[in-house]
């Protein structure tokens, strides 16, 4: 975002970068127009954020919820291959995001393990991708002559609430378990942990994810996590670092299409876990008649 | 043939040259209007009250019919402050399950006939199929213009085939589908609006729903025109039905607005403005919801059809 010393020398102007949304496949300002300030810990000004607005979020669910079923129905393996490309990109661009972890507060030391986390939690899940089904899927003993399995199935549109002290891998942590069980997604990234949000939209969009399958929104968390809470078409809602008022509130609103709800610390501890996934897919049994 | 060349010279084909650029403002503007709260509710419901339920796919049944029926009369269930549809839309082999369907209603029944969708077929044939769905009991017939004829310029045929159809209508109200998609410019969709007005049509209709562009704000426009012009020469009123691409309550309420614009209040009842659509009404009862529960809501509440 800020100027390049070189280029004042030279003359040439400034090429600055316009941090922009990710929705539906598209680099999007919000719908509304408003920005917010990025400071630096110090308190200095880096540039401006997008402010997602309430519409911003619903037009969001629109595009996950019309890329849920064609994800879903993608195969685990290539769903793997996907979140393995995703490390690709994010590794191929690790200088970049050095940088711009460093330029939001961080050690260079925090800011290389923190870069390095995220490509390996990315290829962590990509690994799970075709296995956690064998893993909490079953084939259940009954006493009568039906076969008795139970399979695991996304539940479809998650929203992520990603916390803001590990602003790349918060968000990397929470994104990858939700996409690898099959469901779509729409975060929000808050305060300065936007910028490396919205820089991450560069390497979703060209990993492959199908168009809507991730949606990334920076903005203010009083302000949208309410309608995250309450939108009848949102099937699961996971918030990082959230307070007690916060997640009480949640969790009444979450009751209204009894969706699913889960507070997490953001304390960074379960970022490899394969039950991350479980949280976001549910369990459909079926019975089916012996030689029918 | 005689009748061809007598009705060709009853037709009065003056040009009426579209500004395209000055219909894409127009257009533009009207969108911007922004209805909200109270008068949204209110112009919902009106839109739903317009609404002819389609279903026009070759994979149609008797139980889909039935279930689309079901819904015209019940558009979503714990809400009785809702308007029934103003009419159902089938082929004219389900004609007579969807009057089944809704006896005792005031819900119409219309049927697409003269070889739908693309008028591909002997005007007899089409005579033929346009008194079977009368006879069936259909209350409209959508019928197609032939678009060949009149992009060869056969004008007079595409108004004879109008006012042959529209005789073997009998009672029933007739729709002329100008299928706005294949006719290329807006000064075609002029004048294929005049010749079927002048040739009988009691509504004049957009799309087929198959072919894409269909209701664009843009066409509905040019027509909503060339009816006003029409019923300034004539006293007249001709209906207005946009159908196909109409997709969300917006889309809807912007088309409200236009007739409001163009054509005046007399225009906003049933009986002169409608809006075929399968998908729209769903969207329409979410937002719907959403004034009533102040929560957006999602489709996996509303009926699946």
């Amino acid at each position: 975002m800020s100027g390049n010393g070189e280029n004042m020398k030279s003359g040439r102007l400034d090429v600055r970068k316009t941090y922009k949304m990710l929705i539906g496949g598209a680099f999007v300002r919000s719908e509304s127009g408003r920005a917010l300030d990025v400071n630096a810990p110090g308190g200095k000004w880096l540039g401006h954020v997008c402010r997602a607005s309430r519409k911003d979020f619903r037009n969001a669910v629109v595009a996950a919820r019309k890329a849920a079923s064609g994800w879903s129905n993608t195969t685990p393996y290539l769903k793997g291959q996907i979140l393995y490309r995703a490390a690709e990109m994010l590794e191929g661009r690790a200088t970049t995001f050095r940088e711009v972890l460093q330029s939001i507060g961080l050690s260079p030391a925090a800011a290389k393990t923190e870069v390095t986390q995220a490509i390996d939690l990315l290829v962590y899940y990509a690994g799970w991708a075709d296995k956690y089904l064998q893993v909490f899927g079953s084939v259940n003993p009954v006493s009568s002559p039906y076969f008795n399995f139970s399979v695991t199935e996304p539940m479809g549109v998650v929203a992520y609430v990603a916390g803001e002290k590990r602003p790349l891998l918060d968000l990397v942590s929470g994104i990858a378990p939700i996409v690898a069980g099959g469901n779509t997604v729409i975060t929000l990234s808050t305060g300065r942990a936007a910028v490396a949000a919205m820089e991450l939209g560069e390497v979703l969009a060209t990993s492959d994810f199908p168009h809507g399958v991730i949606n990334l929104l920076c903005g203010l968390r009083e302000e949208l996590v309410g309608q995250m809470a309450t939108h009848m078409d949102v099937n699961a809602l996971v918030t990082q670092g959230a307070d007690a008022k916060e997640s009480a509130a949640s969790r009444e609103a979450c009751a209204l299409n009894l969706k699913r709800f889960f507070p997490r610390e953001a304390n960074g501890k379960g970022d490899e876990d394969p039950y991350r996934i479980l949280d976001t897919v549910e369990i459909k049994t079926t019975w089916h008649p012996v030689g029918g | 043939m005689s009748s061809s060349l007598a009705v060709s010279t009853n037709l009065n084909l003056q040009a009426h040259p579209v500004d395209e650029v000055g219909i894409r403002e127009r257009v533009a503007r009207l969108a911007t209007r922004s209805i909200k709260k109270a008068s949204k509710v209110e112009g919902l419901k009106l839109a739903l009250s317009m609404v002819d339920l389609t279903t026009l796919e070759g994979a149609d049944t008797p139980g889909k019919v039935r279930q689309l029926c079901t819904k015209a009369i019940h558009l979503h269930s714990g809400r009785k402050d809702l308007p029934m549809v103003a009419a159902v839309c089938v082929y004219p082999t389900m004609v007579r399950i969807a009057r089944e369907a809704l006896q005792g209603t005031p819900i119409q029944v219309a049927a697409v006939a003269t070889a739908f969708p693309s008028g591909m077929n002997p005007l007899a044939v089409k005579l033929e199929d346009t008194r079977y769905a009368v006879a069936e009991g259909a209350h409209e017939i959508d019928m197609v213009i032939s678009r060949g004829d009149f992009l060869r310029g056969d004008y007079g045929r595409v108004a004879n085939e109008i006012e042959q159809v529209k005789e073997a209508c009998g009672k029933a109200h007739l729709k002329v589908i100008l299928e706005t998609g294949e006719l290329g410019t807006l000064d075609r969709v002029r004048l294929a609006s005049d010749i079927a007005m002048q040739s009988g049509a009691d509504f004049i209709k957009t799309s087929t729903g198959k072919i894409q562009p269909a209701a664009t704000p843009e066409v509905v426009l040019v027509m909503l025109q060339a009816i006003s012009d029409f019923y300034r020469k004539t006293g007249k009123r001709i209906g207005m039905k946009p159908a196909g691409g109409i997709a969300n309550a917006k889309a809807a309420l912007n088309l409200l607005i236009m007739v409001r614009e163009v054509l005046g209040p007399a225009w906003l009842t049933p009986s002169l403005f409608r809006i075929g659509a399968s998908k729209l009404p769903n969207d329409m009862l979410m937002q719907l919801e959403k004034e009533r529960t102040g929560v957006y809501q999602g489709l996996d509440y509303f009926s699946n059809d």
